[in-house]
């Protein structure tokens, strides 16, 4: 029998809210989290933009050993779990009843690792940089420290697939539990908002320098785009068997119907139109879907001059004017590898609450997304099934399909 | 530097790092039980006092640390062999 994926829980903390309700009101008023950051200004960004994430205190939450551990990101990713949780109705007696697993998307700490070879290079001894700069500073950060303070004792690992590191984390927990493999996962993605995170990336000149209007500068499809606003957070999702989920009354929230995946083959930062085309026809085949079957689709589109092109183009192949679309991107800016689980957050809140976020800042459309159906303004409507897209540096794409239930 | 103001910066970083309270830190109290000390701890231990005194402690300096005076003891023989 075929086994079915389903959400139970979700939790958030971005530039939007620190919860699933301040987000979803700010979803619905099309409010940006953009600010312009100084010290990224003094620090030396060519863009001192970004999305505004406040670290949250968790000396009460958290006893020391475990908080030692933590960077910005898995900070954020403790919060986002916590309410993920809460709303699935998972308390602590069921990870010792139950074998959870923990999938998270993260694709770079440069904090920690930053400053512990500071005081190395200052003090000439590694003892000097502390016990919590090593689990501080690998990839897999999150995911130590979340499955240490959960006791997760199945599937245990971070996936690093750039800016579509969240999605794919999600693909993945779905392909496990769909499998038979697990029956419930956490999954989510984090990004750190500190000046050091994105310094290299404001080096490649992709960032948006309209500095004078922050909430202005995030702008996908939009004719006068200039660039990408960084920004960051984290996002958890629970993914549970149906059947398990039912068994002991978790709320049902949406399915995951698939996960379409593809690899361009092309160009180390410049998208390319065939690859997440690939991806998200796979998406529509697995789930027996035709084009016309989605209502949203929530676009990958940075607010970059080539990405939002080729995605436009991508999206005007496959599905022409029929679903609407939006970035919500244009009010968080890109956050990277948290993005491709936020951005089926964001989705899932809509279709709960009936609306389509709009794509902010959305003044002239461009050319190649004039075919598409583009939400400029909040459209009030429901709608249950929706596609999500992610694509990432190295050209790797992802593309969920989900379903409210 | 005197052995009470070694006593008094050592309890302060170590209530604030350590995050207890004062109460616990007893000169004959055993050090590992009182802190909920475990091998990590010792490495940040070994931080806060170079960076309190100065001082650079490997883990085999605290072979013989069992209680706070033993700690009290092996920070002020290193600072006397420093200065």
């Amino acid at each position: 029998m075929q086994r079915r994926v389903v959400i139970t829980g979700m939790g958030i903390y971005s530039s939007l809210g620190k919860n699933l309700s301040e987000v979803k009101d700010s979803l619905y008023h099309g409010r940006s989290g953009i600010v312009f950051a100084q010290d990224r200004k003094d620090f030396g960004y060519r863009s001192a933009l970004t999305g505004f994430v406040e670290r949250p205190d968790l000396t009460k939450a958290l006893s020391r050993r475990q908080r030692i551990s933590m960077g910005e990101e898995s900070e954020y990713a403790y919060v986002a779990t916590q309410e993920a949780l809460r709303n699935a109705k998972i308390d602590e007696a069921y990870f010792d009843e139950r074998i959870l697993g923990l999938i998270y998307g993260n694709d770079s700490v440069s904090q920690a690792v930053m400053e512990a070879l500071d005081i190395v290079r200052q003090k000439k001894d590694t003892t000097l940089v502390g016990s919590g700069a090593i689990f501080k500073s690998m990839n897999s950060s999150v995911t130590m420290n979340l499955s240490t303070i959960y006791r997760i004792r199945g599937i245990n690992m971070t996936i690093s697939a750039a800016c579509a590191s969240g999605s794919h984390a999600i693909g993945l927990a779905y392909l496990f539990i769909k499998q038979g493999l697990q029956d419930c996962i956490i999954c989510g993605g984090a990004q750190e908002t500190n000046k050091y995170a994105m310094a290299s990336f404001d080096g490649l000149g992709v960032f948006s320098n309209r500095e004078d209007e922050p909430t202005k500068a995030s702008r996908p499809f939009d004719k006068d785009r200039n660039g990408l606003v960084p920004g960051g957070g984290a996002a958890t999702i629970v993914l549970e068997e149906y059947e398990s989920a039912i068994k002991r009354g978790a709320p049902i929230l949406a399915e995951v119907l698939s996960y379409g995946f593809s690899s361009n083959g092309d160009h180390i930062s410049t998208p390319n139109v065939e690859g997440p085309v690939r991806a998200m026809e796979m998406a529509l085949q697995q789930a027996g879907l035709s084009p016309a079957d989605i209502e949203y689709i929530n676009a990958h589109a940075t607010s970059t001059p080539m990405g939002d092109a080729n995605e436009a183009r991508a999206l005007s192949q496959l599905f022409g004017a029929d679903p609407i679309i939006s970035s919500t991107k244009s009010m968080t800016g890109h956050e990277c590898w948290m993005a491709g689980t936020s951005e089926v957050i964001y989705s899932l809140l809509m279709a709960q609450h009936g609306f389509i976020a709009p794509n902010i800042n959305l003044e002239e459309v461009d050319e190649p997304a004039r075919g598409l159906t583009l939400a400029k303004n909040t459209i009030n409507q429901n709608f249950n099934v929706f596609l999500s897209n992610s694509f990432g540096f190295g050209g790797t794409n992802s593309a969920l399909i989900v379903k409210k239930l | 530097m005197s052995r009470e103001e070694i006593i008094d910066i050592t309890n302060k970083f170590l209530i604030e790092e350590f995050e207890v309270e004062s109460e616990i830190i007893q000169p004959d109290a055993d050090l590992k039980e009182s802190l909920d000390l475990d091998s990590l701890d010792y490495v940040d231990l070994v931080v806060i006092i170079e960076s309190n005194f100065g001082i650079k402690l490997e883990s085999k300096d605290f072979t013989n640390v069992n209680t706070f005076d033993n700690l009290y003891d092996l920070i002020g023989s290193k600072l006397h062999a420093v200065a």
